[in-house]
């Protein structure tokens, strides 16, 4: 029976890198293969002007690849220099929710990830994305201060 | 209080009006009577034809062609509006969505921004001139306008997004053009070329005149209703300064932020509409049945009951745009595997338009009391001009703002945004259109391209310093010109939207296109 793999948030922010720290030591100890999530934000319902429509098939395989190779690549890259089973998921959507959806559809045992630490008006007024993991999630959720 | 800031805001809206008949009387000639003679001159035998009426009698040929055209679609395909009004819905939800796709324009963002072109002064102003004319009775039309119309855009929304092109760099450039021009080829038929250059031709017109003269004009009324009358030229050229910035400038954020203002004041409008009809519950029954009466008695208006027929069919199409081509343009943009989606996603568009916001304007006006009614025989009471008479002796936007104001003094003043908001939108999606059908005619490139959006430009002043009829006629008759064209090809091409419509839903049926929510 394989380990279950461990999600990673990574988003590229300082506390994307302390996540990604932790989550290596779980991989290393455990034996479990890591999963480099990241999410663009993107909701199907705000507004768009006609010019956006037009160019948002273009712009999405821009971000995408913006992603991939400056943001992604080099972790996952670092992460199989250290001898872990690595892969990764790009995806567009609710940040929260599509890091459910990624736990769940890769049958991961957990999902890690880092806290910006605004505990402020901001986060009070919109919430927070690890807030809002940490009510959702259906496997546990480690949140790297 | 409440009759005092009700007045006030009636007087400011009033003052539009009555200003524009006294432009005309004073001797000098201002720069915006010099215009208003030049465009009237120029395009009076446009609007003669388009307006003709049926030989022997007193029926604009053009409004039955629309009608007529939607009844075919909605015959032909077996009413799809009502059939597939529940999976419309459901596609514009997401449930068909394909989580992969995330992050690709929703069925829900096409709807709305196609929703952001046609929502505006139709609804506002447009209603308003369809009930001061044909009486409430035309309210009765213009909603069985609005549900016929549903599947001529059902229709044409498909073929835009069928027989679009698509370029190596993954955007897009679809519309009546693309399908006039590839359907009637691949289907063998001739003139499709020479049909696809006089809808692009008329298309630029429309973008001109419904696109943007008329909305100029009455963002023009709306400003001197507030802050009182000023020569129109100088709302064109601070309008036409804002447009230049967006569409020639690159300033992408004012577009973005109108974009995004609008819907919440489209939603504040309905609100505001509820509330009234809300707070006058017991009084809707009384106008649903002078609805129905004056459908089919006229109730005295001038033309009886066929010129009810004609101000509600002919104000529908001018606010949801159904036959006339441009939804077919904003929709066939957005990416999708399957056309018919679009088309069954566009179907709601009229529904939205004019189903749902044209009735709540019209009945606020009815429930108000806005039209003045002879108590002894019931009829309306009618004016020099042949229209009925209002309260305020108010029309168009005026009216509207009128019947608004009489329950929310303060309403005057959110309308007078509204409308200044809601025609900047829909001036900049039709420049877009325009856009598109120019560079049909004539070619991609940043040299034609400037061409076209500085004529743009110019015509928001022309348009901004005329008087309401000339650029009314001149409005409807390149709209309705676009309309002709189309429909034309549509006939000829609904075969095709039959054979998508049956090959989805075989493939629905046999669970190819599933449910992912």
């Amino acid at each position: 029976m394989t380990t279950p793999p461990i999600v990673v948030a990574y988003d590229g922010s300082g506390a994307g890198e302390r996540a990604v720290t932790l989550a290596q030591t779980f991989a290393e100890s455990s034996g479990a293969a890591l999963i480099v999530a990241h999410v663009l934000e993107w909701s199907p319902y705000s507004f768009l002007t006609k010019e956006e429509i037009e160019e948002r098939h273009k712009r999405r395989k821009e971000e995408m690849t913006r992603a991939e190779q400056a943001l992604v690549s080099p972790v996952v890259a670092k992460l199989q220099a250290a001898g872990l089973s690595v892969s990764s998921d790009i995806r567009f959507g609710h940040v929260a929710e599509t890091l459910v959806e990624i736990a769940k559809a890769s049958n991961a045992s957990q999902i890690v990830i880092g806290r910006i630490g605004s505990s402020g008006l901001g986060a009070r007024l919109f919430g927070s994305v690890t807030g809002t993991l940490a009510q959702i999630a259906t496997v546990p959720v480690t949140i790297v201060p | 209080m409440q009759r005092f800031s009700q007045r006030a805001a009636l007087g400011v809206f009033l003052t539009a009006f009555p200003a524009m008949a006294m432009a005309q009387d004073e001797a000098a000639a201002t720069i915006g009577d010099t215009i208003n003679d030049i465009f009237a001159a120029s395009t009076g035998w446009f609007v003669a034809l388009i307006f003709a009426n049926v030989p022997g009698t007193t029926v604009p040929w053009i409004v039955g062609w629309l009608v007529i055209a939607a009844a075919v679609f909605s015959l032909y395909f077996g009413f799809i509006q009502f059939r597939a009004f529940k999976h419309s819905i459901q596609l514009v939800k997401g449930d068909y969505s394909d989580p992969n796709d995330a992050g690709e324009v929703s069925h829900f963002q096409a709807l709305a921004t196609a929703l952001s072109g046609t929502v505006g002064l139709g609804n506002i102003a447009g209603v308003a001139v369809a009930v001061s004319i044909g009486g409430a009775g035309a309210t009765f039309w213009m909603i069985l306008a609005g549900l016929l119309g549903m599947a001529t855009k059902f229709t044409e929304c498909t073929l835009g997004v069928k027989y679009r092109n698509e370029y190596p760099d993954g955007s897009v450039s679809g519309g009546p053009m693309y399908y006039l021009d590839k359907g009637f080829k691949e289907r063998g038929l001739p003139l499709g070329k020479f049909m696809a250059v006089m809808f692009a031709i008329f298309c630029v017109l429309g973008a001109m005149g419904g696109g943007n003269m008329f909305q100029a004009n009455q963002a023009h009324a709306a400003i001197s209703g507030v802050v009182g009358d000023y020569p129109g030229w100088i709302t064109g050229v601070i309008l036409a300064g804002v447009v230049f910035a967006v569409i020639i400038g690159g300033l992408k954020s004012i577009a973005q932020v109108t974009e995004k203002v609008v819907p919440f004041m489209g939603v504040l409008y309905v609100l505001s509409a509820l509330v009234i009809i809300a707070m006058n519950l017991d009084m809707v029954g009384e106008a649903f049945r002078e609805i129905v009466a004056g459908a089919f008695t006229g109730l005295g208006v001038t033309g009886g009951i066929i010129g009810a027929l004609i101000q509600g069919f002919r104000r529908a199409a001018f606010s949801n745009e159904a036959g006339i081509g441009s939804a077919a343009i904003a929709h066939s943009a957005v990416r999708t595997k399957e056309p018919i989606t679009e088309g069954f996603v566009s179907l709601l568009e009229p529904f939205i338009d004019t189903v749902v916001i044209c009735t709540m304007t019209s009945l606020v006006i009815i429930i108000t009391g806005q039209l003045m009614v002879n108590p002894e025989t019931g009829l309306y009471i009618l004016n020099d001009s042949g229209g009925i008479a209002t309260v305020g002796d108010t029309s168009g936007v005026a009216l509207t703002a009128a019947a608004f104001s009489s329950v929310f003094g303060w309403f005057g003043y959110v309308l007078a945004v509204a409308v200044f908001l809601f025609a900047f939108s829909t001036m900049i999606s039709w420049s877009y259109y325009g856009l598109k059908a120019w560079t049909y005619l004539f070619g991609e490139g940043k040299g034609k391209e400037l061409v076209f959006k500085l004529l743009f430009c110019f015509f928001v002043i022309v348009g901004a310093a005329s008087s309401l009829g000339a650029v009314l006629d001149f409005s409807d008759a390149a709209l309705f010109a676009m309309g002709v064209v189309n429909i034309i090809g549509l006939y000829f091409l609904m075969p095709v939207v039959k054979r998508e419509l049956n090959g989805y839903r075989a493939r629905l049926k046999s669970g190819e296109i599933k449910k992912f929510k």
